[in-house]
């Protein structure tokens, strides 16, 4: 049978902050959801399911917490489902979501994630102690940095690519009221100057720990009658193992695959020409020409020169993380439904200072776990 | 106009208080992935989508559901998707993605390896963390209240429980547990948290189990006798304790009500306490003419995150041809969210 | 092989404004719930309604005293629970509230209908644990509320113990570390040689097989050099991490570099183990002190570019 068309009908987020010390864990959840029922001019009772996800449930100390938030997020009496794909478990919740409305099973459904990383530590979690493994990893940061290193001597890159892509994404969250990190003065030359944390990798490279949540609402065809809304064009999930024989850290190759899938349900031939605005999932600055490789935006080891050449800037011909993206603000999980979420905000219009001009198809892309989990979209301001 | 989904096979590890391996269930899950597939003669390449249920804090380790997924050797990469819960709601994911006409095959795999911690400590932790948790009510002395709530207002007696385990451990010869012992022998036995004695309460297991699931028009090639999927409802209650019904379980009547489980003759209730049965069979109407958990049910094994799916699964096996069956699934703290699965058998 | 893990944590939770009222209210010894939309008041107060989801901001105070309405008995105290004697878990119907709440009752002849009173914490501030437990009502005079000032936020230790253990792959090889030896297993499907040996092969999901012991050397593949410390790091910075990618295993894996600058380390470059003394040996990797260069030339970058 068909696949039912489904489209985001609106979008709400947190202030992201290092610690939102005013609220709980559920209230942070509702600060994102009352603004996406909002945006979408619905109440709780015209959604039929919620989805929620995050991140290890270590961080916050809460064993599934979506059944202690289920009053909270609106599930009580109703389908309540819980995703957790490592860090791209935001994008996968959407991804989740909008199979409830393909499939015909429900006509609107609420996506929700969060992370509140300030009730532990960010890197004591990620960093855990394993017995018989030696302990020589030093969070996320010092796992992506050997692979980052890998991508530079692959590329040829020059090293400035990754404060380039830091200066770029930093000014973007200086426009968007609820970034965690709005740094309008941010200069190449500051972010060169920062400590380095794992070489090659520098402070001002590098995501913060943020507590905040997203929320998503969507509907079916019947439901976005009248209204302006993101149409989802396509969407793809892959995964592949942690570590294997020869595998390709740099360039995954299910990032490649789902990419591929994307742009092939979208009807996407040449995504650079096409896509007019891009939300991946950059927590280290290098990330960006890295996905763009990845995602086909260039072929590989050309990514880094659409950065250099300033084409990912707000202005340029494909900005990629208006929002200012995850190094702005890093939620764990809910960072991948802020690139989706974002991605639909750019379609609809409603970006305000970080608005896209004339935007109508963009793509929210999340990553997880070692580089192994991939999840993305395509949104149109048009049905597919 | 929906897509009809079909089970097709279905393999589970041997239930035992612990295993030797992993708690990334590595070791449970690689012969009977092997054996599910080979059940229908399909590849993994031949699946379309693959989607998990386990949970971190059973392993004590964050992500260990990712070092799970080498049982499958996911290379070339998978379409995958995992959810922190009862793999029974991994197969409610697959079962609307195969409806979405994106794929038409699913592996639907749950694990669990209780025996490395304490798993009714840990189970404290699905409370509320600000006005319940900072007290870790364990798992059994939650189901401890639910039960003298149904004793002090007559839903059920300590016999009824008793005869519940009975039948449960004389169930099933391959079960963790297998006795034949009668309820007179049971209520002999000592309390273990007063109104619960042990045998009320479920064993704590190792184990896993896979589902494979295909569309429908496609069952019939794989396997000599598919089940299909009827319908799958579930609804959560409140996360306040005591705000809730905890003795007539109105998600599970919701859900089953939604799925239009009538006339069901066969049913596997994920129930990990003896009282929670007669519950469930209360609130879903089940009369006597209805076999409940011919499996043995939680009772005789009750492998954490899996045990739901083991429950669609030995429900599957089991019915037979024109028959009506229904497959519950609970998560949460005392009955809090219920899963109801309805199949059939041509 | 299995080894304890233990992990822990003291999480700081801040409590929005409805739960703060609450636990304010239980430091001044008051107890405080909620009005929800149906009317019914609920002890601790829900700051969302269990039936309509809505925000519950008004709160109303019920007594110190009330019935238990059901009650599980716990003859032997698990780590953490309120009391350390056998106690009674039970269900407690606060006088002015319609809802029960979950607490412990420090009785041996604990029955559905009883009537109780709650006993304070010495200290308060504790959230719901400023009630210590409820004990049989006895006609006492309830306590008098006391100052304490607003609290916004409770910290909640949570402690776990596992036992974690390793494959009958990954315990060979550390048995083979114990000696001496660099053990890896050959998959049977693709041929590859893993070490350490897997459970599973990540690209095929058999078991490897095959033992294959490995020389201690090999080279850098890629590195990074770690400056930041960060709770629970047991090695002090900077240090270099390294992908070693040993002679005959085709997976890399990590480890430290020390015995030149940090600066002076390459992708390609060649090491060698440097071990710690026999005696200090365990069934660890850590009986590799670290890694140190060789002297030896690079390995050309084709020869390792497919394992990065």
């Amino acid at each position: 049978m068909a696949k039912q068309v489904a489209a985001v009908l609106g979008v709400g987020q947190t202030h992201h902050r290092s610690k939102r010390l005013d609220v709980t864990i559920g209230g942070l959840c509702r600060e994102a959801i009352d603004r996406a029922l909002d945006d979408a001019q619905l109440t709780f009772d015209d959604i039929d399911a919620v989805v929620l996800g995050k991140a290890p449930d270590l961080f916050e100390g809460v064993m599934m917490p979506e059944l202690m938030l289920a009053d909270a997020i609106g599930a009580t009496g109703k389908p309540l489902l819980r995703v957790h794909t490592a860090g791209s478990v935001g994008g996968s919740t959407a991804n989740v979501a909008a199979s409830l409305v393909h499939s015909g099973e429900h006509s609107r459904v609420l996506a929700v994630a969060f992370e509140k990383q300030s009730e532990s530590n960010a890197m004591w979690a990620l960093s855990i102690g394993i017995p018989f493994h030696m302990p020589v990893g030093a969070g996320a940061g010092g796992y992506f940095a050997p692979h980052v290193r890998s991508y530079i001597r692959r590329s040829g890159a020059p090293t400035h690519i990754g404060a380039l892509v830091a200066v770029k994404d930093r000014r973007n969250g200086a426009k968007n009221q609820y970034a965690h990190l709005k740094q309008a003065d941010i200069t190449l030359e500051s972010v060169q100057a920062s400590n380095m944390l794992w070489d090659p990798i520098r402070y001002d490279e590098t995501c913060p720990s943020s507590d905040g949540a997203c929320a998503i609402v969507l509907g079916d065809e019947n439901a976005a009658k009248g209204r302006t809304a993101a149409w989802i064009h396509a969407t793809a999930m892959r995964t592949e193992p942690t570590t294997f024989a020869g595998r390709d850290q740099v360039n995954p190759q299910a990032g490649k695959d789902a990419a591929a899938a994307l742009w092939r349900e979208a009807g996407i031939t040449d995504p650079l020409s096409q896509v007019d605005a891009a939300e991946i999932y950059v927590p280290f600055s290098w990330f960006e020409p890295m996905w763009l490789e990845n995602l086909g935006f260039t072929d590989e080891g050309q990514g880094w020169k659409l950065t250099e050449a300033g084409e990912t800037e707000l202005g340029g011909r494909l900005p990629i993380n208006p929002s200012g993206g995850v190094l702005s603000s890093n939620p764990i999980g809910a960072s991948g439904m802020l690139r989706f979420g974002e991605a639909a905000m750019q379609v609809m219009g409603r970006a305000g200072e970080h608005q896209v001009d004339g935007a109508r198809i963009a793509v929210g892309h999340a990553y997880g776990g070692g580089s192994q989990y991939f999840s993305m979209w395509v949104v149109g301001a048009e049905k597919p | 106009m929906s897509t009809d989904v079909s089970i097709v096979s279905f393999a589970q590890a041997p239930n035992v208080r612990a295993t030797h391996g992993t708690t990334n269930g590595v070791e449970m899950l690689v012969p009977i992935m092997k054996a599910a597939l080979d059940q229908v003669g399909l590849s993994k390449k031949d699946i379309g989508f693959w989607c998990s249920g386990s949970s971190d804090y059973l392993a004590g380790r964050a992500f260990s559901f990712i070092a799970a997924v080498d049982a499958i050797g996911a290379f070339p990469p998978i379409h995958e998707s995992h959810v922190e819960a009862d793999a029974a709601w991994a197969l409610y994911e697959a079962w609307v993605k195969i409806r979405t006409g994106e794929v038409d095959t699913a592996l639907v795999y749950g694990f669990g390896k209780s025996s490395a911690g304490q798993l009714r400590r840990v189970l404290a932790l699905q409370l509320d963390p600000y006005t319940v948790g900072p007290l870790w009510p364990d798992a059994v002395s939650v189901a401890g209240l639910q039960a003298r709530l149904g004793l002090d207002g007559g839903l059920w007696t300590e016999r009824d429980m008793a005869e519940v385990a009975a039948r449960s451990r004389g169930a099933n010869p391959d079960a963790q547990i297998h006795e034949q012992v009668t309820a007179d022998e049971l209520l002999g036995r000592p309390y273990f948290a007063n109104p619960l004695r042990k045998h009320d309460c479920a064993p704590v297991t190792d184990g896993a189990a896979v589902v494979v699931l295909a569309r429908s028009d496609k069952a019939k090639d794989l396997s000599d006798r598919p089940t299909r999927i009827a319908c799958i409802q579930h609804r959560i209650e409140s996360a306040h304790l005591g705000a809730r019904d905890l003795t007539t379980s109105p998600s599970t009547v919701a859900a089953a009500k939604a799925a239009n489980a009538d006339g069901v003759t066969l049913a596997e209730l994920h129930a990990p306490f003896t009282h929670q049965e007669i519950l469930l069979r209360q609130a879903l109407g089940l009369g006597d003419e209805v076999v409940v958990n011919p499996s043995g049910g939680p009772l005789a094994g009750n492998p954490m995150f899996a045990a739901g799916l083991a429950r669609i699964g030995e429900a599957a096996t089991r019915i037979k041809p024109g028959e009506r069956a229904l497959a519950h699934a609970t998560s949460g703290p005392a009955l809090q969210q219920n899963l109801v699965c309805v199949l059939e058998a041509d | 092989m299995s080894a304890p893990l233990d992990i822990g944590f003291d999480y700081t939770r801040s409590l929005g404004p409805t739960l703060s009222r609450f636990v304010t209210g239980l430091a001044q010894r008051r107890i405080l719930g909620a009005r929800g939309a149906d009317g019914r008041v609920h002890v601790p107060p829900p700051e969302y309604d269990p039936v309509t989801s809505e925000p519950l901001t008004e709160l109303v105070e019920v007594a110190q005293t009330g019935t238990v309405t059901s009650w599980c008995w716990q003859p032997e105290p698990l780590a953490g629970q309120p009391l350390q004697q056998p106690f009674a878990w039970a269900f407690v119907l606060l006088d002015g509230a319609d809802t029960p709440m979950l607490h412990a009752v420090d009785a041996d002849d604990v029955h559905t209908g009883m009537r109780v009173r709650v006993r304070w914490a010495a200290e308060g501030g504790n959230g719901i644990r400023d009630i210590e437990c409820f004990a049989p009502e006895t006609g006492q005079t309830d306590v008098e509320p006391r100052e304490a000032d607003d609290i916004t936020m409770i910290t909640t230790p949570v402690r776990l113990k596992y036992m974690h253990s390793a494959s009958p792959e990954e315990s060979l090889y550390l048995r083979g570390l114990a000696e001496g030896k660099l053990l890896g297993q050959r998959c049977p499907a693709c041929g590859k040689v893993y070490i350490p040996p897997r459970g599973a092969c990540p690209t095929d999901g058999v078991p490897t097989e095959d033992e294959i012991e490995l020389p201690d050397r090999g080279i850098v593949t890629t590195f990074c050099i770690v400056n930041v410390p960060f709770l629970g790091q047991r090695i002090k910075p900077p240090y270099v991490a390294a992908y070693i990618l040993l002679d005959g295993a085709d997976i890399a894996f990590l480890h430290l570099v020390l015995g030149c600058e940090a600066e002076e380390v390459r992708m390609g470059m060649r090491v060698e183990a440097a071990w710690k003394p026999r005696a200090e040996w365990g069934t660890t990797l850590e009986n590799i002190d670290h890694f140190r260069p060789t002297g030896e030339p690079d390995a050309p970058y084709d020869s390792y570019a497919g394992h990065l």
